[in-house]
């Protein structure tokens, strides 16, 4: 492509957007309207996941040393238990730091406070690099001899339920914005429809004096780029102060002020590229789709 | 040169617009094609501008088979065509300046080429001074032929011209051909489809008569010899 063509495809796409102000406009904003639904509904399932992520870090696995063991004897067994796999970290926890906590949680209660520490096993809280593997991690560490059998506290069903919210976001997610992505495309390729429609003895002519299809359908595929960038940046804008507004609200809300919100600043770079190449592939894929059967003259 | 040998065009619809046709047009003649409504005329310039294809039959424009012809073979072979129509095919919003930019445009032509052709061409025809006009601001005869300047400005061997007169009084129609004729003189083969008695007849050109999708005669007159 020439640097004169590229520029004429340019301005006679911008052109077909403004002379067809008010279907761009519907066109645009109906965009950003699935672009913010699609984008909602991502921020959410990202502050979900980074909500699970962190209910799963809490998740941990407790497995007692066997009674009797010194803490020296105790501490060494940390190296074997980092040794197994899918093990992320391992907390060592002594019989005294064990009774203590113990008490603690009882201190209005006399009948605990009395219990010797040696009562208590030493003990490592291990973080797991991937909680749906809890039940096999657990058999591994009841093989160490050091542990045995029906010595590992592991959470199985708080993990399959966090692992079955996690899939059931994900797929909702996923069908979401896979339907709001073909809307938009289709609304799109209506907008771009028209302007063809509109411009049909123009292509008429340019078929008649020999331009190549090619030469045709790049100003609509313009088009449809402007619109769909247009979209995704006022798109963009429109979900940061969306996203800022609720965090805020969250922030301030006594009720649910414990629901910690990723900061949108941390993350306002994927939102964008994610935006734009979304707005930008719906508005090209949107003009070709329109302009394919106005080019079999 | 155009060639069409025993050319059969049948429609989805089942309509049978041409039976058979040949016929020949050597380059640098000047040809009338006449005939009744529905024997073929249209069908025989949607074929030779690649529009549609034979369903039997041989069809040969300027060096391109059009039976066999790839589709990105079709823009290069219609540009060594111009088309001419009755209703002109202007664009409304655009001045004959602007409209015969976008006709070079078109084809991937350049700013410096598009600055030499269109004075060129709107001098052969006459409108040199009218470039700035909107086509509504110009008279039918004036309006055709901005739209014969625009069938030549990529410089065609053949200009095929359906009914150009078809919409102007007998005085713009008889210069519209004179035109025709200057540019066939030229050196351009130049196709005109028309079902004007008296104007062919002014005209000592050859004459292709179609009746039901096949030549029924060919010769100088209305009424040539086959």
């Amino acid at each position: 492509m020439g640097r004169h063509n590229f520029f004429y495809f340019a301005r006679e796409g911008a052109y077909n957007m403004f002379s067809h102000g008010f279907m761009s406009f519907a066109a645009i904003g109906i965009t950003v309207a699935c672009l913010l639904i699609m984008g909602t509904f991502t921020l959410v399932a990202v502050n979900a996941n980074a909500m699970l992520a962190e209910l799963e870090s809490q998740n941990q696995v407790l497995a007692f040393v066997e009674l009797g063991m010194t803490e020296v004897e105790a501490r060494a067994v940390e190296k074997d238990i980092l040794a197994v796999d899918n093990v992320a970290g391992a907390t060592f926890i002594s019989d005294k730091e064990a009774a203590a906590a113990f008490r603690g949680r009882y201190e209005d209660d006399e009948l605990f406070q009395g219990l010797p520490d040696e009562n208590f096993p030493h003990r490592f809280a291990i973080d797991l690099k991937d909680i749906g593997r809890m039940s096999q991690t657990k058999a591994d560490l009841e093989a160490l001899p050091e542990i045995g059998p029906g010595n590992v506290n592991a959470y199985e069903d708080e993990a399959a339920g966090f692992i079955t919210i996690r899939n059931v976001a994900g797929i909702v997610c996923v069908v979401l914005i896979a339907v709001l992505f073909l809307v938009s495309v289709f609304i799109i390729a209506n907008t771009i429809k028209l302007t063809t429609f509109d411009r049909r003895d123009e292509i008429a002519i340019m078929k008649m004096v020999g331009a190549t299809n090619g030469f045709i359908r790049w100003p609509f595929v313009y088009e449809g780029f402007l619109l769909g960038l247009f979209s995704a940046v006022i798109g963009f804008f429109l979900q940061w102060g969306l996203y800022e507004a609720v965090a805020r609200s969250v922030a301030t809300n006594d009720t649910i002020n414990l629901i910690s919100v990723v900061p949108f600043e941390t993350m306002w770079e994927y939102v964008a590229v994610i935006f734009a190449g979304a707005g930008m592939l719906i508005g090209v894929g949107g003009s070709l789709s329109a302009i394919r059967k106005f080019l079999q003259v | 040169m155009i060639r069409l040998t025993d050319v059969v065009k049948e429609y989805p619809n089942g309509t049978h617009a041409l039976n058979g046709l040949s016929m020949e047009i050597q380059d640098g003649e000047f040809v009338f094609m006449v005939g009744p409504s529905g024997s073929g005329k249209s069908t025989v310039i949607k074929l030779l501008i690649g529009e549609i294809e034979p369903s039997a039959g041989r069809v040969m424009v300027n060096g391109f088979s059009l039976q066999n012809i790839r589709e990105w073979q079709i823009p290069h072979m219609r540009r060594t065509v111009g088309v001419i129509f009755q209703d002109f095919r202007l664009i409304d919003h655009k001045t004959v300046y602007d409209n015969m930019v976008f006709a070079m445009r078109a084809v991937g032509s350049g700013p410096r080429e598009i600055k030499k052709r269109i004075p060129y061409c709107l001098n052969l025809v006459g409108l040199e001074n009218k470039s700035r006009r909107l086509p509504s601001e110009l008279s039918g005869g004036e309006q055709q032929r901005v739209a014969i300047a625009r069938a030549l400005l990529n410089n065609p061997s053949t200009i095929i011209a359906d009914e150009p007169t078809g919409n102007l009084d007998p005085a713009r129609s008889l210069e519209i051909m004179r035109l025709l004729e200057r540019i066939n003189a030229l050196g351009t083969t130049v196709l005109v489809v028309t079902h004007e008695k008296d104007l062919v007849n002014r005209f000592d050109k050859r004459v292709v008569m179609l009746e039901r999708g096949r030549v029924v005669s060919d010769g100088k007159g209305w009424y040539g010899r086959r």
